[in-house]
């Protein structure tokens, strides 16, 4: 087989190969060791080593004291379904600013620690994001309110309602305007509270907005079909993915859905060797971007001609007029045609654009491809995304002029996340009277003179339509931590009826949603069973097609009107902080972006050949500040060079900069919203015109994480090919190392010194699939909720020290030669990228075991690689011995450390401490850590099994990753059960006692030096032609 | 020499006692049997100390008064078959009119006794062991508790008797190595006088004849400074090793409770199942101390206690009234970093409570019994038989170990000493 001469590379500082860069690979810790906390200069000091002698002496002496006596405290009255020790599982519903994902939560004695997936629903069916994954830390968030404010001083909700009150009742005697702001609401049973409430005060309008709006997609819809709707997708049906910057992976609309969806085609075995094929077409390089097959860097104000060339390529295809634009070449846009024209029916064009002239273009495309009785359902519409943006700029603009008298904000912060959130901010001073109902003293609360806060959504009751026909019952998990009442309560008190929203919500549902189903006579049943599954589907129309009337040469035309005005900015979401509605998560602002790897900041990206041209080098995190100016706004910030981003255009990540969300996010980036334009009433995302950026000179450090992780060699890391080799040969891109013995080549495994293990009760493995992953991030937070990883801060990143078990690797590809730097703008110009999830590889011959001089880390019999703290007395040979660098080491205490108490919040305040898994040891300073497969999982698992009689299943085990997996990237089971998922995917077979995989895809990362893990890895296989690949 | 005999004197009355000791103990009563007469039949003694402990003990003491008169010489204060009546139906015979039950009942604020329905050879053997508690209360308590578990009566006998018979061989061995030494120094002595009584000897020699035994020269020798340095230190450290193993080592920890709750009431005498109030002993990782509302199941009845009466049981109405929870203190402290779980022990393992937890039904006042060290948790996963009984998890396990090993499969064959098991 002929091997790949492609190189892989980490980023800009690895492909230039630079002195420093060659030095710190060779390191496993950096050279300094700054951990000297008192500043001192110099080692420890004659004086220091009496100290601590000093006090160790004293410390043992009290030891030996009485122990302190420690309390047991039951329950009083012991609720029944409550047992300490023993977690209870309840279904409910994620939405936050729209985004849906049913969920399960696991609660301990009465407190939430953690959020999986419901494998119930047939919309998220059990994925999670990372989004989804922190929100249970949201809920520990000290900076919430405590209660009720009023002039930014404490009252009580007795007193507030009547205020209240009095005073919308005021404006309503006057006529006045009353105005609810919110963000796309999902529950219907909270839409009806908002008609109560309209019903008492006729004069309120329902003003929906979305930071991330798609407004401009209901407009299109509605211009060519008459509806003004979001509709479904199905990524799962179509063969030929188009996507025009539309991060569906991502960001877009439900990531998590479509992730679900994308990697249905993702998945490949000895049954199936097809795949879909995706192409992209983008500014910044997206997640989505960085998992298609194609993927062509454009500029955003060019993406809309890419979009009507597309158009016209299709249209002759089909003999239709062809629309005039100008001209233009985009490479794989021929290629893209050709494949969405032979999948006709089984294809799937998605624009990101918030422009209504792209987006009537791309139903113009889907309508001419026959999607819309496949792909698309647009009588299945989602509500996602309810924003209006021509009414929020109304709301501005009314503002402004004192026509409004009063507005309630629910739950959103429109000072900070909207265009005009500070002309809103100014004529909001205006308003007689403004009500907030934000969990925190937010941008938007601050300027409000009442402050009613909501509970957090995992106190609340609530429901959940997010498309037609599928519901979801959201349900409390804890009772409210704080004086805060439900929002919904807080309308149905303030239209004078009884905040009694739980009973409101029920005889909602048993007049709606009980009414529509025949499966269930008794409405109680209906309820419990609804409440247990947390999802009921009552079935939607199923797609067909329909007639597009939108006018195609109008659109293409007012696309034709722009023009190359210098740099162009694109606002982008990352997917960990998303539109920054929880940014004070310090879970979300340490998660590395998946494409950057940085954490803790954002900035600005700029192609290679961008900072060249600036004089800007970019070598492991240390950048220079630039000065980015649009209209009369300007702000200072750091540049990272990303490769894939299209040249001329640069992307700032909105969601940060935030000033009251409180410690963790206050200060963290610059806030991007400000920047964002109105183009047609809509929203644009891309600023085309009057950007300009200059560099100050000044240096910077963004924290990044994978530009210091290192393997040995770094060539067969990543195993990949492409489709159509792997079809001829399923184990097509596998590198077979050979080692030569006295006795001629041999495999690496038939070599070694050690006689192995025999496992003969359990055998745990993990198979990550290449192929599947899609780099989001869901098993990094995932893992971290599970087990009680620890944040470090900025700093500490900066300093190579985070501590996720579980990291996304993301490497670059190409085949151009970096050696020069016009080679090096090549390769950086539009590189592959591949996502591998690396945790703890549980190696059977491990390099760790061996150099442990306590032995505290060790082989377990049923072929975990075992971590004991408390043995452990950090030498950390072991880390240093790790090919895979996946061992963590407590620098410090990060628990009960003021140090960390700013960022570390889930171990430093009481609060935060109750999200902790209390199977799971907080470790202390100066120990090492790794993934341990989720032992606790395991344990509790075949506890299960035993007091039950049988052995295990799947159902049973699976570690926090793989259950959080919206890919399905990550199998985790027995290798010993041979009705296991793994053992059937890897095609297991015993051989004179040992495991054989049949599986061809399936690789041990590192085969060369025969660590022999029990994880497996799958090839990546791209849908390209060969020679494209350059192969 | 005065020394020596002193020395051998007290031997021998320490043996003589521990022989007087240990026949008292073992020696059978063979004494001649009246038919009426209260028996002295250890096994009649026996079996009434068994019945008294789990019937009469909630409201009698022998020799103390409890919440019922004490019961030394009650076989003297009235017949047996007054006895007889009265424990069947005290009641009746208050109403007889007998002077002494009115008077009783009169004394004990009009507390009915529970009528209990026994044999009257039960209430004879009851009889017999009030008898032997009123004469022998002290002799009797290391039987009381010898006799009290099955298997423990065995090992503790045994293993006392071992050990005394090791002392007697250190005793005689010492008798005799002191009876050598006399027997030398004898020896020498008439020697030194035989060689002083001959006179041919030359001067070195008489030097050595007569040289004496220079006890301060010895004291100050480098070996004997360097020996007695060398176990000095070796003791000291000795003591500090031993010292630092028991940090953080409380057994026998036995704090005073918020609630003064009996085990050996609850557990022992009313003999209620353990799991009825520790719900989560069969489930969950931890057994619970129960709360409050499981209490009130039977003490929204119960209202007066034998032994404190209403006091300790109003504390739980208390903290139901005032809704604050009791704030128990916690025996068993086992470090964060170690993973223990009742369900994998009790309900899989079918491991008894009492195994950890010593005889919690006759604690009084609940001390931790076991270690809780890992070497201790180590020792008892080398030791114990993995209970694969009808237990399908185990069926493939057995299997494959009985194709290796003859002896049963012990939790360490499988995987249990490993250290993910219990810490992660």
């Amino acid at each position: 087989m002929k091997q790949s001469n492609k190189q892989y590379w980490k980023g800009i500082e690895q492909l230039t190969n630079s002195h420093e860069v060659v030095k710190n690979a060779e390191r496993e810790f950096p050279e300094f060791l700054p951990i000297n906390e008192n500043g001192e200069s110099g080692g420890s000091s004659r004086r220091d080593f009496l100290k601590l002698m000093g006090f160790g002496i004293a410390a043992v002496s009290l030891a030996a004291c009485e122990a302190p006596v420690r309390k047991a405290i039951p329950y009083l009255n012991k609720p029944v379904d409550v047992d300490p020790g023993v977690a209870n599982y309840y279904a409910s519903t994620y939405s936050l600013g729209g985004n849906y994902c049913s969920i399960v939560v696991k609660t301990r004695e009465g407190r939430p620690i953690k959020i999986e997936g419901n494998k119930l629903s047939n919309i998220t069916k059990g994925g999670t994001n990372a989004q989804v994954e922190a929100s249970v830390l949201s809920l520990y968030d000290k900076e919430r309110l405590t209660g009720p404010k009023a002039k930014g001083a404490d009252i009580d909700w007795v007193a507030l309602d009547k205020e209240v009150i009095s005073k919308l009742e005021a404006i309503a005697a006057k006529g006045g305007q009353i105005r609810i702001v919110s963000n796309s609401i999902l529950s219907p049973t909270t839409k009806k509270v908002i008609a109560d409430f309209k019903a008492k005060y006729p004069t309120t309008e329902h003003v929906t907005y979305d930071a991330d709006s798609v407004s401009a997609m209901v407009e299109a819809n509605s211009q060519s079909f008459g509806q003004a709707v979001i509709p479904s997708y199905n990524f799962d049906k179509a063969q030929t993915i188009v996507s025009f910057a539309a991060d569906f992976l991502g960001t877009w609309i439900s990531p998590i859905e479509f992730t679900k969806q994308y990697a249905v085609n993702k998945k490949l075995g000895k049954d199936k060797k097809t795949m879909s094929r995706h192409y992209q077409f983008e500014s910044n390089l997206s997640l989505s971007g960085s998992n298609a097959d194609y993927r062509t860097p454009v500029k955003a104000s060019e993406l809309g001609l890419a979009v009507a060339h597309l158009y016209n390529a299709l249209a002759a295809k089909a003999g239709l007029a062809t629309v005039s634009v100008k001209a233009g070449s985009f490479k794989n846009l021929d290629k893209a045609a050709n494949d969405l024209w032979n999948n006709k029916g089984k294809s799937l064009v998605v624009a990101g654009t918030n422009d209504v002239s792209v987006q009537v273009l791309v139903n113009a495309i889907n309508s001419l491809l026959d999607n819309y009785s496949s792909t698309i359902n647009l009588a299945q519409a989602v509500n996602y995304r309810q924003g209006n943006d021509k009414q929020m700029a109304q709301l501005v603009a009314d503002a402004k002029a004192g026509k409004v008298d009063g507005v309630i904000f629910y739950n959103c912060n429109p000072v900070y996340d909207h265009a005009s959130g500070t002309e809103l901010a100014a004529a909001l001073a205006k308003v007689g009277f403004k009500l907030s109902t934000s969990d925190r003293m937010d941008e938007t609360a601050s300027l409000a003179d009442f402050v009613a806060p909501d509970h957090h959504f995992l106190e609340s009751w609530n429901d959940a339509e997010p498309k037609v026909g599928s519901y979801s019952l959201g349900q409390p998990t804890i009772s409210p931590i704080f004086k805060t009442r439900q929002a919904q309560a807080s309308f149905l008190v303030w239209a004078g009826g009884s905040d009694d929203y739980y009973n409101y919500l029920r005889n909602n549902w048993k007049s709606t949603v009980f009414s529509k189903q025949t499966s269930l006579m008794d409405f109680n049943t209906f309820w419990d069973k609804t409440l247990y599954d947390g999802v009921i589907e009552l079935g939607a129309p199923s797609a067909a097609s329909v007639a597009f009337a939108g006018d195609v040469a109008a659109a293409a035309a007012s696309l034709s009107a722009k023009t190359d005005n210098g740099p162009e900015l694109v606002i982008y979401q990352k997917v960990g902080i998303g539109t920054g509605n929880q940014a004070n998560n310090p879970w979300l602002q340490e998660m590395p972006d998946p494409i950057s790897k940085a954490t803790w900041d954002n900035y600005l990206t700029i192609s290679q050949a961008m900072a060249t041209e600036m004089g800007i080098t970019f070598v492991e995190s240390n950048t220079s500040l630039v000065n980015l100016k649009v209209g009369g706004k300007s702000v200072t910030l750091p540049v990272l060079v990303q490769p894939g981003q299209a040249n001329g255009t640069v992307g700032l990540a909105m969601g940060y900069g935030r000033e009251k969300a409180g410690r963790v996010a206050n200060g963290v980036g610059v806030n991007a919203y400000p920047f964002l334009t109105s183009a047609n009433g809509f929203v644009s995302f891309e600023i085309t015109s009057g950007v300009s950026i200059e560099a100050t000179g000044e240096k910077y450090q963004v924290p990044q994480t994978q530009t210091h992780q290192t393997y040995m060699k770094r060539q067969n890391i990543v195993q990949e090919s492409v489709l159509s080799e792997y079809v001829k040969d399923a184990s097509a891109g596998r590198f077979h190392p050979h080692v030569m013995g006295y006795d001629g080549e041999k495999k690496p495994s038939e070599i070694s010194l050690w006689s192995g293990h025999t496992y003969s009760n359990h055998h745990w493995g993990l198979v990550v699939d290449l192929n599947s992953c899609t780099g989001c991030s869901a098993c990094t937070i995932a893992c971290q909720a599970e087990n009680n990883v620890p944040v470090v801060g900025r700093q500490e990143v900066l300093n190579r020290r985070e501590m996720h078990w579980i990291r996304i690797d993301r490497y670059y590809s190409s085949d151009a030669d970096a050696n020069d730097v016009k080679g090096l703008e090549i390769a950086a110009e539009n590189p592959e990228v591949v996502f591998q999830p690396m945790m703890c590889q549980h190696c059977n011959n491990a390099p760790c075991e061996t150099v442990c001089p306590v032995a505290a880390t060790t082989h377990s019999s049923e072929g975990l690689n075992q971590m004991t703290y408390n043995r452990c007395i950090g030498t950390r040979y072991c880390a240093n011995n790790c090919p895979y660098k996946v061992r963590r080491f407590n620098w410090f205490k990060y628990h009960d450390n003021e140090k960390f108490a700013a960022v570390n919040v889930a171990m430093n305040d009481d609060l935060g401490k109750m999200v902790l898994n209390p199977d799971v040891t907080v470790r202390s300073r100066g120990v090492m850590e790794k993934c341990s497969l989720c032992v606790q999982r395991i344990q509790a698992g075949k506890l299960t099994a035993k007091k039950e009689g049988r052995r295990t299943n799947d159902d049973d085990v699976t570690t926090a990753c793989a259950s959080a997996c919206p890919a399905d990237a990550l199998i985790f089971g027995d290798m010993n059960d041979a009705n296991s998922k793994i053992s059937k995917f890897l095609r297991l077979e015993e051989k004179e006692d040992k495991k054989v995989v049949k599986e061809e895809r399936a690789f041990h990362m590192l085969e060369e030096i025969n660590v022999n893990p029990n994880v497996f890895y799958l090839t990546k296989i791209r849908n390209k032609d060969l020679q494209e690949n350059n192969v | 020499m005065l020394k020596h005999i002193n020395t051998v004197a007290y031997c021998k009355t320490v043996l003589l006692g521990l022989l007087i000791l240990s026949a008292s103990i073992f020696s059978p009563a063979v004494y001649a049997q009246d038919a009426n007469a209260i028996s002295t039949d250890p096994a009649v003694i026996q079996q009434g100390e068994a019945l008294f402990k789990a019937n009469c003990k909630v409201c009698h003491a022998v020799n103390e008064q409890v919440v019922g008169p004490a019961l030394a010489k009650v076989y003297e204060r009235q017949n047996m078959d007054w006895i007889i009546a009265f424990v069947r139906n005290s009641q009746k015979v208050i109403q007889s009119g007998d002077p002494y039950a009115v008077e009783l009942y009169n004394k004990f604020n009009k507390t009915e006794m529970t009528a209990f329905d026994f044999s009257d050879d039960e209430i004879k053997s009851i009889i017999a062991y009030v008898k032997q508690e009123t004469e022998n209360p002290t002799v009797a308590a290391p039987v009381a508790t010898a006799t009290d578990g099955a298997t423990p009566a065995e090992g503790s006998a045994s293993a006392g008797m071992s050990s005394e018979y090791f002392y007697i061989i250190l005793v005689v061995l010492f008798v005799v190595l002191v009876l050598i030494l006399i027997v030398l120094g004898l020896i020498v002595s008439v020697l030194t006088k035989f060689l002083n009584q001959q006179g041919n000897l030359d001067e070195a020699d008489k030097e050595i004849v007569n040289s004496k035994t220079d006890l301060g020269a010895f004291m100050k020798s480098k070996a004997f400074v360097g020996f007695a340095i060398f176990i000095f230190v070796t003791l000291v450290a000795k003591t500090a090793v031993d010292g630092l193993f028991s940090v953080g080592i409380q057994q026998g920890y036995a704090p005073k409770q918020p609630i003064a709750f009996s085990h050996q009431l609850h557990a022992g005498q009313l003999e209620i199942d353990c799991n009825y109030c520790h719900t989560g002993v069969r489930i969950s990782k931890s057994a619970n101390i129960p709360s409050a509302n499981i209490c009130m199941n039977c003490h929204s009845i119960v209202k007066t206690g034998p032994q404190y009466g209403e006091v300790e049981i109003a504390k739980i109405y208390k903290a139901v009234e005032t809704n604050t929870p009791i704030e128990w203190v916690r025996i068993h402290n086992l470090p964060d970093l170690a993973y223990f779980n009742h369900a994998q022990h009790v309900e899989v393992g079918n491991v008894e409570c009492q195994t950890c937890h010593g005889e919690i039904q006759t604690m009084e006042v609940v001390q931790q019994h076991a270690l809780l060290t890992m070497g201790w948790c180590i020792d008892c996963h080398r030791k114990t038989d993995v209970n694969t009984a009808d237990n399908g998890y185990y069926d493939k396990l057995v299997e494959l170990h009985n194709e290796s090993s003859k002896s049963p499969m012990k939790v360490v064959n499988i995987g249990g000493l490993e250290c993910s098991k219990c810490h992660y």
